[in-house]
């Protein structure tokens, strides 16, 4: 009885989530890659951040899945930002870790600023600053 | 692009880079989703074999608490000394102090 209704459960999140990442793969996937630089590092972050997300698919009541997925990756590749400081080619290779994920957070997501800085934790001045600086090194390369 | 000191307005700037972000996206590979599912399984496995692990050192901490406060328990008073057959208490005789 109880096996039961949890094999439904179970059956209903594969289901869904296969439905979810269908449609937000693609565009997570940029994210990730843009993040990263390195397409094949980029797949291995996002597919890190979908594994949380199907664990926690009747976790987040009502949440949006991608905003969770999108802060679960940003949170890992904060997390081991470290690992990403050497150059590995890609669109944002002269960006530092930080400003990377501040650019792709507020421009290429359009996450809004007071809610980019609380899921960075750091104050807004702070991020518009990164946000700033970034903008001009991107448009200063050629 | 204008070489005043202000340049474009930030605006123009940000939407430059925005396009510049969204160009090119990258094809998902097929089975993407279903590694992240594989993964995703994997991590609820681990989280169920951890409550378990914690129910069963509650458990464990419950049971031993029982018998603690059980080893602890002050027995009962022993009955008392059976009364003489005038119903009152036998004198003890002591012997010399």
């Amino acid at each position: 009885m109880v096996g039961a209704r949890h094999e439904a459960q179970e059956r209903r999140r594969a289901r869904e989530f296969e439905t979810f990442t269908a449609g937000a793969a693609g565009r997570l996937l940029h994210a990730a890659t843009l993040l990263t630089g390195d397409p094949a590092e980029g797949e291995r972050l996002l597919v890190a951040a979908l594994a949380r997300t199907y664990a926690d698919w009747f976790r987040m009541r009502g949440d949006d899945p991608y905003a969770h997925t999108r802060q679960e990756l940003a949170a890992r590749f904060a997390h081991r930002a470290w690992r990403y400081r050497r150059p590995r080619g890609g669109l944002l290779d002269r960006l530092p870790p930080r400003e990377r994920l501040v650019l792709v957070l507020r421009l290429y997501e359009g996450v809004p600023e007071e809610q980019a800085a609380a899921q960075l934790g750091l104050p807004p001045e702070r991020l518009r600053t990164l946000c700033l600086r970034a903008v001009a090194a991107m448009r200063s390369r050629t | 692009m204008s070489g005043a000191v202000s340049g474009p307005l930030p605006d123009r700037k940000e939407a430059e880079v925005r396009r510049m972000l969204a160009a090119p996206r990258p094809p998902v590979p097929a089975d993407l989703a279903d590694r992240a599912a594989a993964r995703g399984r994997r991590v609820l496995h681990r989280r169920r074999l951890l409550r378990l692990a914690l129910c069963a050192v509650l458990l464990a901490a419950a049971v031993a608490l029982g018998v603690w406060v059980a080893a602890r328990w002050p027995t009962p008073p022993s009955a008392p000394p059976p009364l003489g057959s005038w119903g009152i208490a036998p004198v003890v005789t002591r012997g010399p102090r």
